[in-house]
């Protein structure tokens, strides 16, 4: 038994040289799904790792994991009834909306800010044990799928306690969800690289998305006219948030053609990301030093 | 048995002195990566650059252990780190067959806050072992660490030691490799633990190819078929007898000269006689058990008349391993007379380790015991023999009887 396995390892041969991995596309490839096969385990123990670290060491728990979007909840209702800002009409009551809305978009941003977050605290890991870089990432997003399950199922309670039945469409929700991790972790994948070598990153990405929150259907509605109105139209993101709420509550999406849109691309960008990422790693794993 | 597992060829490696300067060499190196280039700018120096590892080749087959060594900064973790996979060369090629596995930064990707149980899955996760072949073997890394009564402690509560040995006792449970790495591990834990890592290593070394990074050349000289030395990233000495390459090793060692005390007295030379005869060269190899002098030459003033001298052999660490206070023929300790003076002096048979050593001399005032000179680092020499033992001192010896009580076991 053990000799058997003796002799199909032996077969395995590795090879290191300075001569870029593009060079030769179909074991690049094929290196890629057997890293991918073989992170499977790797990011369950790790996620399990984290999520069980991260919980034991708090009182509230799985409160955090909805606080911060609760807390924006209830400023953006504050701030809509005592009329310092002054909100448009909603397709939904205001609170359903912007409670849905800030939900989404936390999922989103957890998404979003795993793959830096997590890379970053494994850097001396990454430096000393080689062990397939994919699990990292793909433990950021289990534990952001974790997370979101907490919000969602509180989301869930609390529309219906405000008497928001979303109907049969929400079965079609968890798409809505799926690609709102997908698109995160995208645009958290692409900025890695750089956000490794360079903290301005990891320092830029909460001023940026703050901006871009505000031009997504988050807290306001969607703008009726004017150069507004484009932005929102033309931002990324509207289609996702839009989309989720709009299954969640019941609603008929508007935008579902560019939601399939955004998630074919997202699909080509996560592959392209992927390997930036696998070419990026050793050259970053040497000018972080050990 | 016997067939090449590791195959390096002129493998270079290049890192930079400036931070901000290597920061963006590895955005240009992505870059021309993404573009299908060669990486490292095709071998060229770009300022501030240097060449950690420069042009190394060796063949490794099952059951020889390679071992690196040289000072920090010779380029030794770095070529393992190439080797490991965790950077890639800028220059030549490895090509290694078979499972490879490393004994680097045990206990890296521990969690403080969770258990030592919950560590070993992970960690072996990290090794890439499922958790069911894990759980047949936990009880051996539990007992093999020697920590079964904290395992159900967090890894914060423990101590470095504990950690060390938890990290350890994973790997060197787990693995089974064709090709194995080994980077400073033994260098902590105590005695017992450390004599059960060298028994485990030894094991897993008679069946794979090894490439072992230590400074401790007891080590070395106990599983290393092979020896090379290093300096500045190239190889200074490739050989496959052990005890030469860790003599090379000593020679590159250099012994700091430092002076000090109130200037009243001052040593103005110093010359080893090795077996009667002057010391040929400036820095010395002087076989184990030859005999040992010197000829001192000092100064004292007038008002310290009557001081004491003391003469030391110092190892590499500066510590002193003989202490040799002279003394007259009456018992007391040797007041030395004003002037300047030449003494010889018989230091005996030297019985000591291989390894470089230096002589390091002070003056004492007598009365007020006030240090009047100390000079360390003095004459260099080293001493070379066939093995290098764990003690500093090494004296032979024939058993006078062996009595046979019975001719089995």
């Amino acid at each position: 038994m053990k000799n058997e396995k003796k002799l199909i390892d032996k077969m395995h041969t590795t090879i290191y040289t300075p001569d870029s991995l593009l060079a030769n596309p179909f074991r690049m490839a094929r290196e890629m799904l057997r890293d991918l096969a073989a992170s499977r385990e790797l990011a369950w123990r790790l996620t399990v790792r984290d999520l069980s670290a991260q919980y034991r060491q708090t009182i509230l728990g799985f409160i955090w994991a909805i606080i911060l979007p609760l807390a924006n909840t209830l400023i953006w209702i504050f701030l809509s009834r005592s009329g310092v800002v002054n909100v448009s009409d909603t397709p939904l009551p205001y609170p359903v909306y912007v409670f849905t809305g800030t939900m989404l978009w936390a999922i989103l941003m957890d998404a979003l800010n795993a793959p830096l977050q997590i890379v970053t605290a494994s850097k001396i890991m990454l430096a000393k044990i080689y062990f397939p870089r994919e699990a990292l990432v793909i433990a950021g997003i289990y534990q952001t799928i974790f997370n979101a399950l907490i919000k969602v199922t509180l989301l869930i309670v609390a529309l219906l306690a405000m008497g928001i039945y979303p109907g049969w469409s929400v079965l079609l929700f968890p798409i809505g969800l799926f690609s709102l991790v997908l698109v995160g972790t995208v645009i958290g994948l692409a900025l890695t690289p750089v956000g490794l070598l360079y903290t301005d990153v990891g320092k830029g990405i909460p001023l940026l998305m703050q901006f871009m929150m505000y031009l997504t259907p988050v807290v306001f509605a969607m703008p009726k006219s004017g150069i507004s109105a484009t932005l929102f139209q033309m931002n990324p993101l509207t289609p996702l948030i839009l989309t989720a709420r709009d299954w969640l509550t019941g609603l008929t999406p508007e935008y579902l053609g560019y939601f399939v849109v955004v998630n074919m691309i997202a699909i080509t960008l996560l592959i392209i990301f992927w390997i930036v990422f696998r070419l990026a790693m050793p050259i970053l794993i040497e000018r972080m030093g050990s | 048995m016997g067939e090449t597992l590791i195959k390096v060829e002129g493998l270079s490696k290049k890192f930079c002195r400036n931070l901000k300067k290597s920061m963006w060499y590895g955005m240009q190196d992505i870059g021309s990566e993404l573009r299908g280039k060669r990486h490292g700018a095709d071998g060229v120096l770009r300022p501030d650059e240097f060449w950690a590892v420069k042009d190394i080749s060796f063949e490794l087959k099952r059951g020889e252990c390679l071992g690196l060594i040289g000072h920090n900064g010779a380029g030794k973790t770095t070529l393992l780190r190439m080797l490991n996979g965790l950077i890639r060369p800028d220059q030549g090629r490895i090509e290694m067959r078979g499972t490879v596995g490393a004994l680097i930064a045990l206990g890296a990707g521990f969690n403080p806050i969770l258990t030592g149980r919950e560590n070993i899955y992970v960690n072996a996760a990290v090794l890439g072992l499922s958790k069911q072949y894990v759980d047949s073997k936990i009880d051996e890394i539990i007992d093999f660490a020697e920590i079964r009564e904290f395992i159900n402690s967090p890894v914060q509560t423990y101590s470095s030691g504990m950690n060390v040995r938890l990290g350890f006792a994973i790997a060197a449970v787990l693995i089974e490799p064709d090709i194995l790495f080994l980077d400073e591990v033994l260098a902590v834990g105590d005695i017992s633990f450390v004599i059960k890592c060298l028994n485990t290593v030894r094991q897993i070394t008679s069946k794979s190819a090894v490439v072992f990074v230590s400074h401790n050349m007891q080590q070395i000289s106990a599983f290393c078929t092979r020896v090379m030395v290093m300096d500045h990233g190239h190889v200074q000495l490739d050989s496959t007898n052990p005890s030469e390459g860790i003599n090379r090793y000593y020679s590159l060692v250099k012994h700091k000269q430092q002076t000090s005390g109130t200037g009243e007295a001052e040593i103005l030379g110093l010359e080893l006689i090795v077996n009667e005869q002057e010391a040929e060269s400036a820095e010395p190899t002087i076989p184990h058990g030859a005999e040992l002098g010197c000829r001192i030459k000092l100064r004292i003033d007038n008002s310290r008349a009557g001081a004491n001298m003391v003469v030391n052999i110092s190892d590499v660490a500066m510590n002193q391993v003989i202490t040799m206070p002279l003394y007259s023929l009456d018992g007391r300790l040797n007041r030395l007379p004003a002037g300047i003076l030449e003494l010889e002096i018989s230091m005996g048979k030297v019985e000591l380790s291989s390894g470089k050593y230096s002589i390091t001399i002070g003056v004492i005032d007598s009365e007020t015991m006030e240090v009047l000179a100390r000079a360390q680092g003095l004459s260099p020499f080293c001493i070379i023999s066939d093995r290098v033992y764990w003690g500093k001192f090494v004296r032979y010896v024939v058993p006078q009887k062996v009595n046979i009580m019975t001719t089995s076991a």
